[in-house]
């Protein structure tokens, strides 16, 4: 399967200073590749580079070094920008046109069939969720949450192949992150691949199949979401909860064992273990002492936890 | 399927920019100031007969024509300036570049969609100069006018090629004031060459003579003078003046097209 965003080593420096020029390097040799028809969670903190690799993929920056493909194609081609969308973080557009113009304006740019132009641009900012009356309102009179709308709607209007969000939610209200969610998972129904950055984990969690996570302009992990969660380090961790037994008979029962983390529980107690084979012993002494067992689960970490150990 | 074409050509994409271009000045009110115009050139018309002793006519065409130069620079040299470092200031080039377009393309569409807002200004103020040349009873300067006025035409879409040039490296304000002076040296740009016939050293008079070339020169486009005493531009003048634009437009915007192909957006 051949992968549609190929990031190879990519590194840019920034230039600070008049006289004295400092170099600081903003993304350092990031390698990555993203496969067709997933949502891609790009993650990090301020400043660790996420902008700027999407800035890099959109040719508004060039590399120091390194480089990327889109959908087989150098980023430095043209031609293949028509096969992509994207939506910039907070999108600034035109403030002298409505949405409807701007909408028209684009889909002209891109070569969009004149008797088709109208319906689609209508069709983009319907889905999603600009009321009508505002179609024709100048955009300097719009809200954040509305100009990410009609930043939305701008990238998709090419049907587009893969498209990427800075920061999609921002601005949104929690009925418009909804609706923006719903709209992605849509894309990803229709085969669209989506490369987005977000601050907001919570939609990551809920969207992604993949993520990736920079620290300081370096790749800090990378992979399947569910992977990623599931693996927190080296041990995986279960947890048995059981009722009608106390914690403190649980720790006297399994006083003599090594590696049981007891912990309280209303009715019952929470019991932490390292080895799967260790959950049988904790289930023959919860019977023992008349316990029933509720539930045994893996311990997954949470996205918070991937994220912040990664920037630690 | 998708309905976009691949055949978008870039002649379609430019003037698809060149007419927003267009819209943007329309809706800045850019051409607020032919109001302006119209009140200058009718107090003229209606006061300067009395003042002038029967030479209301040639005053006007001075007055009209040195009013659609100083109107027609000041839109040149300041929207010129801000054309691009607006779009680059205020990020709206972000979602432009995300598409097929290329820099060049961008470049030449702004370029001439400012260049369509001059020709709509200029050839409403030389609709206005004429009608007021009709009504003080100058018939024959109310055509005659339009030729000096299509020499200020492509003194203007230099300028502009020059502005653009400058904001494509430096900050407007500095842009604002190099094309300033550019216009002033081009204005006087024969005196250079009568200076450097002047001066004793070879090396003063290479660096003149080459500023002389290099620069544009507006003193031969200065028709004013002659068409308020009722001449007309040769057609030498006019065809040579626009191949001399061309040209000169051409490499100009060449030069912002690889200056502009090397930014980065942060």
């Amino acid at each position: 399967m051949t992968n549609i965003i190929e990031i190879e080593n990519l590194s840019k420096d920034y230039e600070k200073g008049f006289f004295k020029k400092k170099k600081i390097r903003a993304l350092d040799g990031l390698t990555l590749s993203v496969a067709p028809g997933q949502i891609f969670g790009f993650l990090g903190g301020n400043g660790a580079g996420k902008t700027t690799t999407i800035k890099i993929l959109m040719r508004l920056l060039f590399p120091t070094e390194g480089g990327a493909r889109i959908l087989g194609s150098d980023i430095s081609d043209v031609k293949m920008h028509s096969r992509i969308g994207y939506c910039p973080e907070n999108p600034y557009f035109y403030d002298y046109l409505n949405a409807s113009e701007l909408m028209m304006y684009f889909a002209e740019l891109l070569g969009i069939e004149p008797s088709k132009r109208r319906g689609k641009c209508e069709e983009l900012l319907a889905k999603v969720g600009l009321q009508e009356k505002d179609w024709n309102r100048q955009l300097r009179k719009f809200s954040k949450g509305m100009l990410q709308r009609v930043g939305i709607a701008q990238s998709l209007i090419n049907d587009p192949e893969v498209v990427f969000f800075d920061e999609p939610m921002s601005g949104l209200d929690p009925i418009g992150r909804r609706e923006i969610r719903q709209l992605i998972e849509e894309l990803r129904a229709r085969g669209v691949t989506v490369f987005m950055s977000t601050h907001i984990l919570s939609d990551i969690e809920a969207l992604c199949d993949n993520v990736a996570i920079l620290r300081n302009g370096k790749l800090a992990a990378s992979g399947n979401l569910h992977d990623l969660l599931t693996k927190s380090g080296e041990v995986q961790t279960f947890e048995i909860i059981v009722k009608n037994v106390s914690a403190e008979i649980m720790r006297g029962e399994l006083s003599n064992a090594a590696g049981f983390d007891v912990g309280e529980k209303p009715n019952g107690a929470s019991i932490m273990v390292s080895e799967e084979d260790d959950i049988a012993t904790v289930l023959s002494a919860a019977r023992s002492r008349g316990g029933n067992l509720v539930s045994v689960q893996p311990v997954k970490q949470s996205l918070e936890e991937l994220f912040v150990g990664s920037e630690e | 399927m998708s309905d976009v074409r691949s055949g978008s050509n870039s002649i379609k994409k430019i003037k698809t920019i060149a007419l927003n271009a267009f819209r943007e000045a329309v809706r800045d009110r850019i051409l607020y100031n032919l109001v302006i115009f119209v009140l200058l050139i009718t107090a003229a018309a209606i006061f300067l007969g009395d003042l002038t002793a029967g030479q209301e006519a040639r005053t006007i065409v001075n007055l009209g024509l040195g009013a659609i130069l100083v109107f027609g620079t000041f839109i040149s040299i300041f929207v010129g300036v801000s054309l691009v470092s607006k779009e680059i200031e205020k990020k709206t080039v972000y979602a432009i570049f995300s598409k097929p377009i290329g820099r060049g393309e961008f470049i030449t569409g702004k370029y001439l969609g400012l260049c369509l807002t001059l020709f709509v200004n200029v050839m409403i103020m030389g609709c206005g100069l004429s009608l007021a040349l009709l009504f003080v009873g100058g018939g024959n300067l109310a055509f005659r006018v339009w030729g000096a006025t299509l020499l200020i035409f492509y003194q203007l879409v230099i300028l502009t090629a020059v502005a653009i040039l400058f904001s494509s490296f430096s900050s407007p304000a500095l842009s604002a004031l190099l094309t300033f002076l550019i216009f002033l040296i081009a204005h006087f740009s024969t005196a250079l060459r009568e200076l450097s016939a002047t001066l004793g050293s070879s090396a003063s008079e290479f660096l003149f003579t080459a500023l002389y070339y290099l620069l544009p020169n507006f003193s031969t486009f200065s028709f004013a003078a002659n068409a308020s005493r009722g001449e007309f531009p040769s057609l030498a003048l006019l065809g040579g003046g626009a191949v001399y634009t061309c040209f000169y437009v051409a490499a100009l915007l060449a030069m912002t097209i690889l200056i502009f192909n090397r930014r980065n957006f942060k």
